[in-house]
């Protein structure tokens, strides 16, 4: 086979895995889109907080230290204990349950039936808060990420494709995990949404809020949960972030490059998100691998977005959306 | 006592139809004009101008452009950090290709560039609505930034990639370079100021903004009644992107002085304006003027308190100010989601009616 066709064959392959990334945030998008018709801005710096969370709580640091020292003039840093991955993961996890059970009791509550716009811009203003609630807690330093999770050349396929094609492909282990992550948690998440009885109360609520308000479904427990569950996404996406790039301000941008997967996908559906994320994934790192050297690189940072305005221009509501009916 | 119509006789149409119906709010309109005109530039330093007054000014303007595209018009756009960076390099390229022109008119034709280029990216808003209109925006925030980091032309094959306004003058006085006093700063983006926002009034005002006000409330319902979407559209595209691309070019040549792209016109600009509006209110001329007052004076007081007054290191003062920037607009939504302009309009309600308020 030609050299070209070969690296191209790898770039798209690397594209398909970047693209898992993506669609990773994107879930958390989708789920509380569904479930509350919220445009939730704030999924991105969610995984950003629940990274630095975890970062936090497995070294032992201790929160707002910095603004202590400042005011008390001490020079706290760490508590002198580390914990090991498993365990600070779960108690990252509790602490997003908390922080979604904290979110709709303080801000959703007060912001039922107002317009999807100033819902919207109530999580972009959750996402600045948050985002220096976790720079006061933890430091804005860049932090490095371990939860034991392989990283580097995956050697069995470099030697397999070296065999068969006289070119070995660089395939990074972290992303074929998180390939299998990604795999795992959408199929548990469709099992859940189809086979529970909170996914069934949880999908009533996403297809009619009165309708699901009047066979008796708690509207305030079902957010709470889906916030909660979007927090767990956000934080797998944090952990994997965060293994690949390190724990840093830029993991919250990841999620402005979620959103135009998400309008590839359509904003309603769970499967869109991947698909979306792995053609998002591999149409920008095509591009930049052929077009970019033409125009000068650094086109992923605008490729995704183009790409799905030029789509949307063709359909509406993305590739798996629901088709919008207007009524006057 | 002082504030109500009664006795304030109307005696002709255009009396009747005027901005200010209430003889208070007019005489409170010329006073802070006189104010702005007659006395601020008397008193104003460099510390002010820079500070507070001279990015007021020009954040208003943008929060007039982009409250006409989205509080009039009812199309979210998280493009406006993109579209000032258009007004700033079709201004410096100007400024740079034809060093006789006057700056004003530099400005104004950065301005009308932005217009066209804002209409190439509203055409998809035909097809594309609410928050898939919002995000493709975003394509056009960052295929912009990208072009004027990546395409040497734009920024002049500077060494640097930076922009710098040279010196240039209104009636032989600077108004852009180092030399310029910080009156004429002041009175440079003042004027412009006045004037677009007497022109954004009497256009939302006017039929223009009646369509536009219609496409926003339901647009197929518009259509229906004979608003056509398309002119309707673009048309808010157009004027709103002049606003902003006018306030961008002034940004760049009057208040930085030089600028990168990235840091000048990055996303975090597109919702800083955004802010704006909403917290001034959206669909409101004063809530533009009170969102950008708003946003621009809470730095500076935060810094003061924070850095000045607790000692607090400045990084630790910036990650509170944002912890307070995300508290206040969650805030402000919840307790009044049609922002300052709406208490405003509240409180003049009460005035009217004090002191008998039954």
């Amino acid at each position: 086979m030609p050299d070209t066709l070969l690296y191209a064959i790898e770039v798209s392959l690397n594209g398909l895995m970047a693209g898992i990334m993506y669609a990773l945030v994107a879930l958390g998008f989708v789920l509380i889109f569904k479930a509350s018709g919220i445009f939730n801005y704030a999924q991105g710096v969610l995984a950003l907080f629940a990274a630095l969370t975890l970062v936090g709580l497995q070294k032992g640091q201790i929160p707002f230290a910095h603004i202590i020292n400042a005011t008390l003039g001490t020079d706290l840093h760490y508590f002198g204990w580390t914990l090991p991955a498993l365990v600070a993961i779960a108690l990252t996890a509790l602490v997003m349950v908390g922080l979604a059970w904290a979110i709709e009791r303080i801000v959703l509550q007060h912001l039922v039936n107002q317009a999807p716009i100033i819902l919207f811009m109530a999580t972009i203003g959750l996402a600045y808060f948050l985002e220096g609630l976790g720079d006061v807690m933890w430091g804005a330093d860049i932090k490095k990420l371990d939860v034991g999770l392989p990283q580097g050349i995956n050697e069995t396929i470099d030697e397999l494709t070296f065999n068969a094609f006289g070119y070995g492909f660089f395939i990074d282990n972290l992303d074929i995990i998180a390939a299998f992550v990604a795999g795992a948690l959408v199929l548990t998440l469709t099992l859940f949404s189809q086979y529970t009885k909170y996914g069934r109360a949880l999908r009533a609520v996403a297809d009619d809020h009165q309708a699901a308000l009047s066979v008796g479904i708690s509207l305030r427990f079902i957010w709470v949960l889906v916030w909660s569950i979007a927090g767990f996404v956000a934080l797998v996406a944090g952990i994997m972030w965060g293994s690949k790039s390190g724990v840093q301000f830029s993991l919250s941008l990841i999620a402005l490059k979620a959103l135009p997967v998400l309008m590839l996908g359509g904003f309603t559906s769970i499967p869109g998100a991947i698909v979306g994320g792995l053609i998002i994934g591999m149409g920008e790192k095509l591009f930049e691998f052929f077009a970019g050297p033409l125009i000068g690189g650094a086109t992923e940072n605008w490729f995704a977005y183009v790409l799905a305005l030029i789509f949307l221009v063709f359909r509406p509501q993305g590739l798996f959306g629901e088709k919008i009916i207007e009524r006057v | 006592m002082l504030y109500r119509e009664a006795g304030d006789f109307k005696t002709s149409y255009v009396k009747d139809s005027q901005t200010f119906p209430i003889k208070a709010d007019r005489m409170a309109y010329f006073a802070l004009l006189a104010v702005a005109f007659g006395v601020v530039p008397f008193f104003i330093n460099d510390y002010w101008a820079n500070a507070v007054f001279v990015p007021f000014l020009i954040y208003a303007i943008a929060a007039i452009g982009l409250n006409i595209l989205t509080g009039y018009c009812g199309q979210v756009s998280l493009g406006t950090g993109g579209f000032m960076a258009v007004g700033a390099y079709a201004c410096y390229k100007l400024m740079t290709g034809f060093p006789d022109l006057p700056m004003l008119l530099n400005v104004l034709l950065a301005g009308g560039i932005t217009a066209g280029v804002g209409v190439l990216f509203g055409l998809p808003s035909l097809r594309i609505k609410g928050f898939y209109l919002a995000v493709a925006t975003l394509a056009a925030q960052f295929f912009l930034v990208w072009l004027f980091n990546k395409v040497p032309w734009f920024y002049n094959y500077s060494a640097s990639g930076q922009i710098t306004a040279p010196e240039r003058t209104m009636f032989g006085i600077a108004v852009t370079g180092a030399n310029t006093p910080a009156w004429a700063k002041y009175l440079f983006c003042l004027v412009i100021l006045v004037a677009l926002a007497w022109l954004a009034r009497n256009l939302t005002r006017g039929m223009v903004g009646r369509k536009w006000m219609a496409i926003r409330d339901m647009d197929i319902a518009a259509e229906i009644i004979g608003v056509n979407p398309l002119t309707t559209k673009l048309s808010a595209f157009a004027i709103s992107s002049f606003f902003i691309g006018v306030s961008g070019a002034l940004f760049f040549s009057v208040y930085l002085g030089a600028a990168e792209v990235g840091e000048a016109f990055g996303i975090q600009k597109s919702f800083l304006i955004l802010f704006m509006i909403i917290i001034g209110g959206l669909g409101s001329m004063f809530g533009s003027f009170a969102g950008a007052a708003f946003l621009v004076l809470l730095p500076v007081f935060l810094k003061n308190v924070l850095v000045g007054g607790l000692g607090w290191p400045t990084d630790l003062a910036a990650h509170i100010e944002l912890m307070i920037v995300g508290g206040l607009i969650i805030t402000f939504l919840i307790l009044e989601p049609h922002g300052l302009a709406q208490l405003w309009r509240v409180a003049k309600e009460k005035l009217r009616l004090w002191p008998f308020p039954h």
